[in-house]
């Protein structure tokens, strides 16, 4: 515990660093104490996945009256591995791309303090420092969404969503823990989970209820995802790399540890609410994840849908235990585990790569990008690991997980009661239907982006972004390619962590090997003999090819039907792209594209300009959030009207309210 | 389905993959043949996609101008992933090498690839045909790929699981499963499924060279010599494995389940049968139906998802 306290230290120290330290060293040592602190974190968390101990700290000094608990087992390490690997790039990038604002004193300061809470809110062990530490998270993100706020407009809206919705949420948790102490049971986790049984089932399900809420709005499940493609991209991109991989894992954590490991599992419909979260949070994130045009709202999108997998995985999970299958449910519950390490790396290497690709071009629309390939080669790479990783790409780790997911799932229709299979059914079809339209996501972010000729001056002239950042993001790029071929390596850790999950003892779902194999349920995947088998295959192919050609490939011009004159504006763009699939899904998308033409002054036959212009809005958001807000704002202009500044209104108001009281308490 | 690698796995695995590489552009062939008989043409002898492929490796390479290194690693994820399909699947026998990973989700997602890997290779040299072709091949990817996986998983309820040859297995032990209701709408979405993926009529028209409506052509345009031959190998072979899978999935009496020389041939003989067949049967259903307009695709795609569903909920109903 002492080595965590001091890499706790550590970032904290880098905190101040950051807001004391002159201009031309501060980002550097912020950095470096930063990345050292993070990674001595992620040892203590291999340390204690490794052997399975529980390590815990208490001290009364640091928060009054209280104190600060601190208790770290393997469901808490395994979410503290996945934001500390993700810390250890995020500080080493930013010392490539910290410059004006983000180099400022309060940004760096607030940066590391955004990941010391990271590191923090998984080993919480009580209400108090569960919620300071969650309450550091949501603000100092919060502050940094605005840190770029001259040359992003946007952000102002984006943060003003993100602060109600995060404060919203953080009240509902915390009224939740409340109520589970409504039996004197104090604020400690582990009384809390020592005294949950002698709750009554309603309070237990009020409880989870109002936790389940704050805590799915933090991992962006729909509906009450309307912040996250907003707040994302528009942060700058190590905070959106720190968003989007860990933050969202958080609110996965906390429905777990609340959910399982304080009120013990409950009832098996709180894990088909949960599921049913996922179901829909996988297939809306995918969708809007091929129309969007905006790297980093497509890929926030992305993270929607990938939460969503994460979310069935946990429901199944649930669900499956309450129904008396303890080994299925543990390999669900290490489905959804291995899928938020796995999304935390890939994601946070493309939000960087994102994030190198608009330090290049100065833009992220996709519309006005093309051909990085030639002059951004290592983000290219980084990218098409990445997006090959989260299609789920046999031998890279996204598949690794949705394999495991997918066993889970199917192994779960052996459940008798009928709710739960349809939920296991409802699972296998949306991992159906989101790989397909992830692929298209992808190839989109990939092929436009980097592929074809370049849309715009400024991704004409892009160069290479600095060493230290494609060294964060090849950082990063270590899981997607580790997990994927050997998975094998990570089961003895996974299966600890879920079984700490859990709570139960029950044998290991997992046979040891280099690949994924599950005892007794006859499924395995030897992903080191399937890489083998494509590299022999491609060796072959370019040993071939290159055997067979007399000479060089000659460079021609591009077949453009007979004339030779193809402008870079005739490639397809990512609009049209994913236009096909938007209008297959127009129902759900409700797509508004306006066609506006001006006509010579001389003839109706000939056009001046054509402006064609297609907008896909947030259908939940125009749809269920806009009414909310405006009946909202009717009532506050309704109780402006009592404010109307006279001293003597507000001493009338005063005697009444007190004569009211009287009246009620007499 | 121990670790140990047997001659007969070896062999297996070598003759499925030698088998799906010369018999699929027969099996081309073929349907080509019988369209042309069926039209009242003499048309090209059955092995003309073999000679093509011939002609294409003595071409001179050429790249599009505007194209990066994708261009060239494109053919080569596409026979990549398309190969280690082939070779792990249970085609011949049951007990290829790696037949224990020869799951749906890696037979999915390596078909997957392969298909990513195209859609990219269309939209390097930055064309608009090649775009327009990504897009359209992804997008009915996209469409169709649930429709496989879901009615995969519909096989795999009454076998308990999602392994291919386990699925083959457990059907040779139960014949009456074939005839089930689950089975019957499984096959339904596989076979329009199998249609889609494999860009036969209705869905793409693999003999058209009219721009705007070609969908797989479009994207591999800018193909040429060796290249294009890597390209249309790959994509014949994912012909010939689909077929092969449909076949051994709904049929699978023949496939070798035990190691000797006999069960192989056996194997062989009956996959070359069972795919001549199915190719016959498409070929039947190209000569009789019309191209449907793209957008008109995703309705039928969306019927084969919802057959694959409905054959899920009846696997489950009815176990």
């Amino acid at each position: 515990m002492t080595l965590f306290l001091v890499a706790l230290g550590l970032c904290a120290a880098a905190a101040v660093a950051g807001a004391t330290f002159p201009r031309g060293s501060r980002v550097v040592v912020s950095s470096v104490l930063g990345s050292l602190g993070c990674l001595i974190a992620f040892s203590v968390a291999l340390r204690i996945l490794l052997t399975g101990d529980t390590v815990t700290f208490h001290t009364a000094q640091v928060l009054p009256m209280t104190g600060v608990s601190l208790t770290l087992d393997p469901l808490g390490a395994w979410f503290v591995l996945a934001s500390s690997f993700v810390g250890v790039a995020t500080c080493l990038y930013n010392v490539g791309y910290a410059r004006g604002a983000m180099a400022s004193r309060s940004a760096l300061s607030l940066f590391m303090v955004f990941v010391l809470s990271l590191l923090v809110v998984p080993s919480a062990s009580s209400i108090m420092t569960l919620m300071f530490a969650w309450e550091l998270m949501a603000l100092s993100s919060l502050l940094l969404i605005l840190t770029d706020q001259a040359r992003h407009p946007d952000a102002r809206s984006a943060a003003l969503w993100y602060g109600v919705m995060t404060q919203l949420g953080a009240a509902s948790i915390l009224l939740g823990l409340l109520v589970m102490t409504s039996n004197g049971s104090g604020q400690n986790f582990a009384d809390l989970s020592a005294h949950s049984s002698t709750l009554s089932p309603v309070t237990r399900s009020f409880a989870f209820v109002l936790v389940l809420l704050g805590f799915a709005s933090k991992a962006g499940a729909v509906p009450l995802h309307v912040w996250l493609p907003k707040a994302h991209p528009e942060a700058p991109s190590p905070v959106s790399a720190l968003m989007s991989s860990s933050m969202v894992a958080m609110g996965i954590y906390g429905i777990i540890r609340v959910g399982e490991g304080l009120l013990h599992g409950g009832t098996v419909w709180w894990w088909i609410a949960v599921a049913l979260l996922g179901v829909v949070s996988a297939f809306y994130g995918a969708l809007h994840a091929t129309t969007s045009t905006d790297l980093k709202r497509l890929l926030a999108y992305s993270t929607i849908d990938i939460i969503g997998l994460v979310l069935i995985g946990v429901g199944a999970a649930g669900a499956l235990a309450d129904s008396g299958q303890p080994v299925i449910s543990r390999l669900a519950m290490s489905a959804a585990l291995l899928l938020v390490v796995a999304h935390a790396a890939f994601k946070g290497a493309l939000f960087l790569a994102a994030g190198a690709v608009e330090r290049a071009t100065a833009t992220r629309n996709l519309d006005l990008l093309g051909g990085l390939i030639h002059t951004m080669p290592v983000t290219a790479l980084v990218v098409a690991l990445s997006a090959g990783a989260i299609m789920a790409v046999p031998t890279l780790s996204g598949f690794s997980s949705e394999w495991l997911l997918l066993q889970g799932l199917l192994h779960g229709f052996s459940v008798v009661s009928t709710p739960t299979v349809i939920v296991m059914l409802l699972g296998v079809i949306a991992l159906a239907l989101t790989g397909g339209l992830t692929a298209v996501a992808f190839v989109k972010a990939f092929g436009i982006g980097f592929l074809g000729q370049s849309r715009s001056s400024g991704a004409a002239q892009a160069h290479e972004v600095s060493k230290f950042m494609t060294l964060a993001m090849g950082w990063l790029v270590i899981p997607s390619v580790v997990i994927g071929v050997m998975p094998g390596l990570f089961v003895p850790l996974l299966d600890r962590a879920a079984s700490s999950a859990l709570g139960t003892s029950t044998v290991s779902p997992f046979t040891r090997g280099a690949g994924l194999e599950v005892a007794q349920l006859s499924g395995a995947i030897q992903p080191a003999a399937i890489l083998i088998g494509l590299v022999a295959v491609m060796v072959i192919v370019w040993a071939l090819n290159q055997a067979l050609a007399q000479r060089r490939a000659r460079r021609v011009d591009a077949w453009g039907c007979g004339r030779d004159w193809q402008t870079p504006r005739m490639q397809y763009t990512a609009t049209s792209f994913a236009e096909p699939l938007q209008r297959v899904f127009a129902d759900v998308l409700r797509p508004q594209s306006d066609v506006e033409v001006t006509h010579v002054a001389e003839s109706r036959y000939y056009e001046q300009s054509l402006v064609y212009e297609n907008r896909v809005a947030d259908i939940l958001e125009a749809r269920g959030y806009r009414p909310i807000i405006a009946v909202a704002l009717r009532v506050g202009q309704f109780a402006r009207r009592l404010q109307n500044g006279s001293i003597h209104r507000y001493l009338a108001f005063g005697f009444v309210a007190l004569l009211v009281i009287l009246v009620v308490v007499g | 389905m121990t670790g140990t690698i047997s001659i007969y796995a070896v062999v297996a695995t070598l003759l499925q993959v030698v088998m799906v590489a010369l018999g699929a552009p027969l099996l081309v062939g073929i349907m080509a043949k019988v369209k042309a008989r069926a039209e009242g043409r003499v048309g090209a002898p059955i092995n003309q996609p073999l000679r093509d492929l011939r002609k294409l490796l003595t071409k001179e390479r050429l790249h599009a101008r505007h194209a990066s290194v994708v261009l060239v690693i494109a053919p080569m994820l596409i026979m990549a992933s398309t190969v280690v399909a082939v070779a792990i699947s249970p085609l011949v026998s049951t007990h290829p090498l790696l037949g224990s990973s020869a799951d749906i989700l890696v037979i999915v997602y390596l078909l997957l690839t392969g298909s990513a890997a195209a859609a990219l290779a269309g939209l390097d040299p930055g064309t608009a045909f090649g775009g327009m072709g990504s897009s359209r091949a992804m997008t009915i990817g996209a469409l169709a790929e649930p429709a496989f996986l879901v009615a995969v998983i519909a096989l795999s309820i009454q076998s308990g699981s999602s392994n291919l040859p386990s699925i083959m297995v457990s059907t040779l032990a139960h014949p009456q499963w074939v005839l089930g209701p689950s089975r019957l709408l499984a096959l339904g979405a596989l076979l329009i499924v199998v249609i889609a993926e494999t860009g036969r009529i209705p869905v793409d028209n693999p003999s058209t060279h009219l721009e705007l409506t070609m969908i797989h052509e479009a994207m591999i345009l800018e193909y040429a010599g060796p290249e294009l031959a890597l390209v249309t190998l790959g994509e014949t072979m994912r012909l010939g494995l689909l077929f092969s899978l449909l076949a051994n999935l709904f049929l699978p009496w023949g496939i070798a389940t035990h190691s000797s020389t006999l069960s192989l041939v056996a194997g062989v003989v009956s996959l070359a049968l069972k795919t001549v067949l199915i190719a016959l049967g498409v070929a039947l259903i190209e000569v009789r139906s019309a191209k449907l307009r793209l957008f008109r695709l995703p309705e039928l795609l969306a019927g084969g998802f919802v057959l694959s569903v409905l054959a899920v909920v009846t696997g489950l109903v009815t176990r």
